[in-house]
């Protein structure tokens, strides 16, 4: 998309750098003279927070790389040493393990608003099949993660996790095997998840660097889900625009991401932890992460073993199909009553299997879970391609700035 | 042969080599197979390190003494990294087992089939679903249960309820003396 201005080197030596790399002026298109709707909120600014989130992860992580052992003897007593000897060390751990629950936050909400603004639709579908990506590649990187400190719930969490392949038919042992170089999750297991999970987030930069490119390509959806028709009308400059809403965003965020590590740092943390793994004893009851739950909710839900190591797949591999699934021409839920409707139930289905992943399992509980399931399933392939055929929009404002200016302002610009 | 300048170019070449097959064919797809076997037989090692490696593998047997195992205990020993129970069976336990119905059972085996001994049933104490410990004693067959996802199994470490889908395995061992056994 063209900008609001392009960059034009102002001395003789940038004037030299930008005819041999012309960087500068690809940084200035992107992020400041990049046309930004008009008429983004809120929710459009946890791309700049899930940004600086990664950066966080990724300073602390190599910092808590010079600290930590991988192997099953040190790793418990490595991240001991970490929390009492390092300086600062009970810092830098704080800030990488609530860091993850709080880049998985904003990822949610990222997503969520994905779907309700259709930002997945043509013709950002390429955009929302790389964020996919990059979701399941944050799953892998924080459940390896996870691992490292080899606690009783960090073992029986890998343990759990990877006997998922054993449900392969014929090879299933065999790959469960391989993944722990071992008859069960020991030390070599325990290092090469440590060699992954040093790898995976450069993985997942470079799956951002695709993701923004292909945002820049086709442009930002807004919330009113109409493509932009005038530059001049329609779009502000992201920066200052942009990129002064973005940092303020960032820092409330970081209000809250800072009130859990100073104050609440253990909240999100699961007591079994802090007991060494042993390869004997599974504790009574384990939970994943809170930001897996609702997967893990799905998995019990379903009776037979494979069925519901497919159905986990499947609800995440879903989310790649999403446009295709969803039938409408209409991209965003502000014109979609009935969508509307339905895109709350499966916010609250989502929600809900979060709840029950976190508690025992009994009767009455599997069987919310399980009408819960149905209405995550329901609302991906049923709902959605139907909605699209049978639902009675709202009029769709012809342009952003017809939506978002009022009407006299709107005919004089 | 005479080259017109059309030939030389890439389109007119590639049109008349598509009819007549030339040497510069039979390069390209020689080159490509031995490329593509080249690269599998690279991979293979890359792929292969992260198997089971040589000290884990030598480390497949261990002896345990069962003198010290009362009647209606279970002793937990570490093999391959993880739990086998060893679980000295009570006359009832033993009867129990015996006497359940080939039809009740989701994977079924005969107790017989499980075991050397009647009163000594050694299993790997590995979850069939999900890998976790399952809890002895536990259950309402007295067998064990699985703290994660609630698989119930009886005092033969057969699958009775929950989602594991198989038994408890048994792993290779036999009796050195009446007293010491070797797993693995």
């Amino acid at each position: 998309m063209d900008g609001h201005s392009t960059y034009v080197p102002k001395s003789a030596i940038a004037r030299w750098f930008e005819a041999r790399l012309p960087i500068v002026g690809l940084v200035h298109s992107s992020f400041v003279s990049y046309p930004v709707p008009r008429n983004l909120n809120y929710f459009w600014t946890f791309g700049a927070i899930l940004s600086f989130m990664l950066i966080i992860q990724i300073i602390t992580g190599v910092i808590l790389a010079m600290h930590y052992v991988p192997s099953a003897a040190m790793a418990f007593v490595s991240v001991e040493h970490i929390m009492r000897d390092v300086n600062y060390g009970w810092l830098i751990r704080y800030l990488h393990s609530n860091g993850a629950s709080f880049f998985f936050l904003a990822v949610y909400m990222h997503i969520f608003r994905g779907m309700y603004y259709g930002s997945y639709k043509n013709p950002r579908e390429v955009l929302w099949i790389l964020g996919v990506i990059i979701y399941v590649l944050m799953m892998a990187t924080a459940f390896m993660g996870y691992v490292l400190p080899w606690g009783q719930m960090s073992f029986a969490g890998a343990t759990v996790i990877t006997n998922l392949f054993t449900a392969i038919p014929l090879v299933g042992t065999g790959v469960a095997h391989w993944l722990w170089g071992g008859y069960a999750v020991g030390d070599p297991t325990l290092n090469r998840f440590f060699a992954l999970h040093y790898l995976l987030p450069f993985m997942i930069v470079g799956v951002v660097v695709l993701h923004v490119w292909a945002l820049h390509v086709v442009g930002q959806n807004n919330p009113d889900g109409v493509e932009v028709k005038d530059v001049k009308r329609d779009t502000v400059a992201f920066t200052p625009y942009a990129t002064i809403k973005d940092m303020f965003a960032v820092c409330v965020f970081f209000v809250f991401y800072a009130w859990f590590v100073f104050f609440i740092p253990n909240y999100l943390l699961d007591a079994d932890n802090f007991n060494p793994a042993n390869p004997l004893v599974t504790p009574s009851h384990i939970v994943p992460e809170w930001y897996l739950l609702p997967f893990y909710a799905i998995l019990r839900a379903i009776p037979n073993k494979l069925m519901g190591v497919v159905a986990l797949a499947l609800a995440m591999a879903l989310l790649a199909f999403l446009p295709w699934l969803d039938t409408s021409p209409i991209r965003s839920g502000k014109y979609r009553p009935m969508f509307r409707f339905f895109f709350w139930i499966f916010v609250i289905c989502c929600v809900g299997l979060g709840y029950l992943g976190s508690q025992e399992v009994t009767d009455s509980a599997t069987l919310v879970a399980r009408i819960l399931s149905l209405g995550y399933f329901g609302y991906l392939i049923v709902v959605l391609p139907v909605l699209g055929l049978v639902e009675k929009t709202k009029p769709v404002p012809v342009s952003i700035a017809d939506a978002v200016l009022p009407p006299s302002a709107a005919a004089a610009e | 042969m005479r080259v017109t300048p059309r030939e030389r170019t890439g389109v007119e070449l590639s049109h008349a080599e598509a009819i007549n097959p030339s040497r510069r064919d039979f390069l390209f797809l020689t080159t490509g197979a031995v490329a593509a076997v080249g690269a599998a037989s690279v991979a293979w090692p890359l792929i292969d390190q992260m198997n089971p490696d040589a000290t884990t593998l030598a480390m497949s047997s261990i002896e345990v003494d069962l003198a010290p195992i009362q009647a209606g205990q279970i002793l937990t020993v570490k093999w391959r990294g993880g739990p086998v129970f060893l679980r000295h069976r009570t006359a009832k336990e033993i009867k129990e087992a015996e006497a359940t119905p080939l039809a009740d059972l989701k994977d079924p085996a005969t107790d017989q089939s499980r075991v050397q001994k009647p009163e000594w049933l050694i299993v790997v104490g590995v979850c069939t679903h999900l890998g976790c410990v399952p809890l002895g004693h536990e259950g309402q067959y007295d067998g064990w249960k699985c703290p994660c996802h609630g698989s119930i199994y009886d005092t033969s470490g057969r699958i009775r309820s929950g989602p594991a889908p198989l038994n408890l395995a048994v792993p290779e061992y036999k009796f050195l003396s009446a007293t010491k056994v070797k797993i693995g």
